[in-house]
């Protein structure tokens, strides 16, 4: 056995990328905790199919996991791939042209037979043709090597080929230098049930890793140092994790059980199941009939006392808009994620997209105004399902959560804060009898009081008629209305004196600002400090993760620069809401391919703004 | 020494609230709010302790009248709204209002699925057979070939019958009264209450507006004895003026026989509405005017678990298991790495 070299980087963006049945998701997830665990900093992004099991071998049937770990901070899941690594033909031919020239390039040559060269539209053999001798190619018959691996094993032929996947992930710890801790660890709590899977699983994964290191075809593997993190204690999660145990936590900041009504819909399900398993934090968990009565059983869940609580995407909020207009009406708190996806209808139920946000704004009929926020990583989905319950118990009011695909699904590590840091969220129940009216409101905030039944002397009714102010009786007189209107406008306004105002990184005033809002931050951000620091550019940038009201101070810091570039991921419409609102002339940068931006884009963009 | 003073109690005059009811003068409405707000005080239940959900249309308006907690909510969406109100708060005792248009129409799917889940409510929908508050098109319950603004030639969809809804959505108690016979309304009402688990009452109530006389023809004093049929649990199907008619079972129809000539009471159906299969009480509650009397009565009564308990059941047996939700280990499971 040669002694092989070992070379030090900075930062690599793999992709894995295989047939949805490979189990590809799986295996880019087990790299990124051990990458994680190891101490890396972190950013994935999974982009899979929204069939199940696509027919096998087929291009839309692709399914990858891209991650980007790096020793130093890194705000994406990286804009290349520097490794692509292909299960079949399909992978082959969907991820190629995002391999950065001269990447590494790991292919199945088992799977490139006959089939699966024609079923992924390719006429010669790309391994034998030729046309891959711009990267750094390595054609290794993966399902042979491993099932040589496994024939002691008891499994059958199906099952032996099931592990390949850990086979190939051995030959990606070998290369990156990798410990396999992490991911034999998984494997022996995974199938403990079954010792032969555990088995079978821990031999794929080693003997990829030997294969790495006695290979002759690699003469070099690489390290990625540990990250410089700030101190604590961290753990990898997701968006849809983040945004879940927010949840429960926020329940738990405010001594009241959730209540989580919901119907299954992608991306958004992972926080029905994660919210399902904390059922001994009070949690109850409704699986709605439909998306109306979802918003329906969290209005009465909170009219009761409950953190009522609902989650969907896009088409779901379409549904709910009725019910939460009701919520609006009579002003109950409320919380209403939307993860975002591409659409309109149906879509593109898997892929990324931020193009409901008027929708969140105005998609319900007359004057419907709500409180709106919006993550900005994986991470803040949690700091952000805190404020969304500090804002609807505060205000009376309902929350509009945003997230998105991208957020939902991606990951990065994730410091974890310490209870006794966290705020307290104060709920008050009304309770006294003398001057109560259920539309007699605080002074400051403008909220009614939250009087819940089973309280003696405060029976009451509310209801989706316009109320008469203060007493809350029916009320059809145009003065009353015009003035119940304004209030509950006034209300939300409000609440724009009790968030932060809005930083900016770079200068405060100046040639270019860039204003992004949600699950574009990294990619932002990145750009912004990359233009700074190494191409020295006179630009600054804000990111809002309040979206209604926004932060007090965004107009001033709009009105100090000479242009304000908007990207995002739809047509315009925050740039349609700031232009409206602040009467400036934003330029818009919109992507709708179902995908983040990249850094790259976004930096030629801030360029060509410089310039025009 | 300190005596413990026993609650007043409460009398139909504390059910009502400061609104003024704002239903049609003679429309039906008036006696199912006067029959509710009888029965309420029988109940032992503090008053506090009562939420009332409705929807939209004419019935739906009922919580105003009502003093206990409300919520008049939006088309069809009652069940739903209660279904949260309960779930979360087993300790309140929560009643839907409907209609036939709100609660069949356009929220007959949230009606299925609380039946279905049996969720401790107790639904009154009023049944009219018309669309009162938009002002006169048929309904889900009107009769094939109504003729209304919105259907001048006639209907040309088939009605449905509520009673054969609930129980295909397995609801564990399901009756049926009307809006003039306030005695057998009460009891009906009244056993409802009493009922764990999803209670569904159709109520044939009169819009005198827009669907005047639709029950007429069988609820009137002078013809009811001999046109409607009161379902009694245990007791053969017996009705008429003179108590001489009857239903019997002929192969899997109902058939009407006269008493005598050979004809006993034990030919007839003896009702159960315990009966675990539903196919006694889709049988029965099948029968119309005019070919049969009209059934009213509990037409089943059956018991399960409510939804409300086994998910609170759920949540203690979780803790027993896992013991009480700790933050501190939520926030700090799964893999973890301290940086220094």
């Amino acid at each position: 056995m040669s002694v092989k070299e070992r070379k030090d980087l900075q930062e690599v963006t793999i992709r894995f990328a295989g047939d949805s049945g490979d189990g590809m998701q799986l295996t880019g997830t087990q790299f990124t905790n051990t990458s994680a665990v190891f101490g890396n900093d972190i950013s994935t992004l999974p982009d899979f199919p929204a069939e199940i099991r696509a027919p096998a071998g087929s291009l839309p049937g692709v399914s990858g996991f891209q991650l980007n770990f790096s020793s130093r901070d890194i705000r994406t899941p990286g804009d290349e791939p520097n490794v692509l690594v292909a299960m079949n033909p399909a992978a082959l031919r969907v991820n190629l042209a995002d391999l950065e020239q001269g990447g590494i390039l790991i292919v199945n040559s088992d799977a490139f037979n006959a089939n699966n060269l024609k079923k992924a539209g390719y006429a010669n053999n790309p391994i034998e043709d030729g046309s891959l001798s711009g990267y750094r190619f390595f054609s290794l018959p993966i399902t042979s090597l491993n099932a040589n691996a496994l024939t002691e094993t008891k499994l059958t032929k199906k099952e032996i080929d099931r592990c390949k996947n850990f086979f190939a992930l051995g030959i990606l710890y070998w290369l990156y230098d990798r410990p396999m801790k992490v991911t034999l660890d998984w494997i022996e709590s995974r199938f403990k049930k079954n010792p032969e899977l555990v088995k079978a699983n821990t031999l794929s994964l080693k003997a990829g890793y030997y294969y790495g290191e006695t290979t002759e075809l690699f003469t070099t593997h690489y390290r990625v140092d540990k990250a410089k993190l700030a101190p604590g204690k961290y753990r990898n999660i997701t968006g849809n994790e983040a945004t879940a145990i927010g949840f429960v936590t926020a329940s738990q900041l405010a001594g009241r059980p959730l209540f989580y009504a919901s119907y299954p819909i992608t991306p958004a399900s992972d926080i029905l199941h994660e919210l399902s398993k904390h059922q001994n934090f009070g949690v109850k968990s409704f699986q709605a009939e439909d998306e109306i009565a979802a918003m329906g059983a969290a209005i009465g869940a909170s009219f009761s006392g409950y953190l009522g609580l609902t989650g969907t995407s896009g088409p779901g909020l379409c549904l709910k808009s009725e019910a939460l207009n009701l919520a609006v009406m009579t002003e109950l708190p409320v919380v209403v994620v939307d993860v975002q996806r591409g659409g309109p209808s149906t879509g593109l139920p898997t892929k990324t997209e931020q193009a409901d946000l008027l929708q969140a704004m105005f998609g319900r009929n007359s004057e419907s105004p709500l409180a709106i926020i919006a993550p900005s990583t994986p991470g803040d989905c949690f700091a952000m399902a805190i404020e969304a319950w500090r804002i609807a118990v505060k205000y009376m009011t309902p929350v509009l959560y945003l997230s998105d695909g991208y957020l939902a699904n991606g990951s990065e590590p994730w410091r974890i804060p310490k209870v006794e840091d966290l705020p307290k969220i104060e709920v008050k129940f009304r309770t006294e009898v003398e001057g109560f009216y259920p539309y007699l409101r605080d002074e400051k905030t403008l909220a009614r009081p939250w009087a819940i039944p089973g309280t003696p002397g405060l029976e009451h009714r509310i209801g989706g008629l316009e109320k008469q102010d203060i007493t809350g009786n029916v009320s059809y007189d145009p003065e009353n209305h015009d003035h119940m209107v304004r209030l509950r406008a006034e209300k939300i306004a409000r609440i724009a004196n009790d968030i932060p105002e809005v930083e900016v990184l770079g200068e405060k005033e100046g040639e270019v600002l860039v204003v992004g809002w949600g699950g574009t931050y990294g990619a932002i951000t990145a750009a912004v400090e990359e233009c700074r620091s190494k191409r020295n550019l006179p630009v600054s940038s804000i990111h809002l993760r309040y979206l209604n009201p926004f932060p007090k101070n965004l107009g001033d810091i709009l009105g100090r620069f000479e242009k304000v570039l908007i990207p995002e991921l739809n047509l315009g419409q925050l740039a349609l809401l700031i232009r409206g609102k602040f009467l400036v002339p934003a330029r818009s940068f919109t992507k709708v391919k179902g995908k983040p931006f990249k850094i790259s884009e976004i930096i030629d963009k801030i360029e060509e703004t410089l310039e025009k | 020494m300190s005596t413990t003073i026993a609650p007043t109690p409460l009398t139909r005059k504390d059910f009502e609230s400061d609104q003024e009811v704002r239903w049609c003068p003679g429309c039906g409405d008036y006696s199912i709010l006067a029959q509710t707000q009888k029965v309420l005080p029988e109940l032992n239940v503090p008053r506090e302790k009562f939420v009332f959900v409705s929807g939209i249309g004419c019935s739906s308006r009922f919580p105003y009248y009502v003093n206990t907690y409300g919520f008049h909510s939006i088309h069809g969406r009652a069940p739903a709204i209660a279904t949260g109100v309960k779930a979360s708060r087993p300790d309140l005792f929560v009643w839907v209002v409907t209609g036939d248009g709100d609660g069949l129409s356009i929220g007959g799917n949230h009606l299925v699925h609380c039946m279905r889940r049996n969720v401790d409510l107790k639904i009154i929908l009023f049944n009219n057979r018309i669309y009162g508050l938009t002002k006169g098109q048929y309904s889900p319950t009107s009769e094939f070939g109504k003729k209304t603004k919105s259907t001048p030639m006639g209907s040309i969809d088939y009605p449905v019958n509520p009673i054969h809804l609930a129980i295909a959505a397995e609801a564990t108690f399901v009756a049926r009264s009307f809006d003039i016979d306030t005695k057998h309304m009460q009891e009906t009402l009244v056993r409802a209450a009493k009922h764990k688990g999803t209670a569904f009452v159709e109520v044939f109530q009169n819009c005198n507006i827009f669907n005047d006389g639709a029950f007429k023809g069988f609820t009137d004093k002078d013809v009811r004895d001999d046109r409607v049929i009161y379902v009694e649990h245990g007791k053969p199907l017996v009705y008429g003026k003179n108590r001489d008619k009857g239903l019997r079972l002929n192969g899997t129809n109902l058939e009407v026989v006269t008493l005598g000539n050979g004809i006993s009471e034990s030919d007839l159906l003896v009702y159960n509405e315990e009966d675990p299969s539903p196919v006694m009480s889709y049988l029965v509650s099948a029968l119309e005017f005019p070919h049969f009397p009209v059934p009213v009565g509990v037409f089943r009564n059956i018991s399960k678990p409510t939804y409300d308990e086994l998910m609170a059941g759920q949540i203690q047996k979780s803790i027993e298991i896992s013991g009480q939700g700790n933050l501190e280990k939520l926030l700090n499971a799964g893999d973890t790495w301290t940086v220094e």
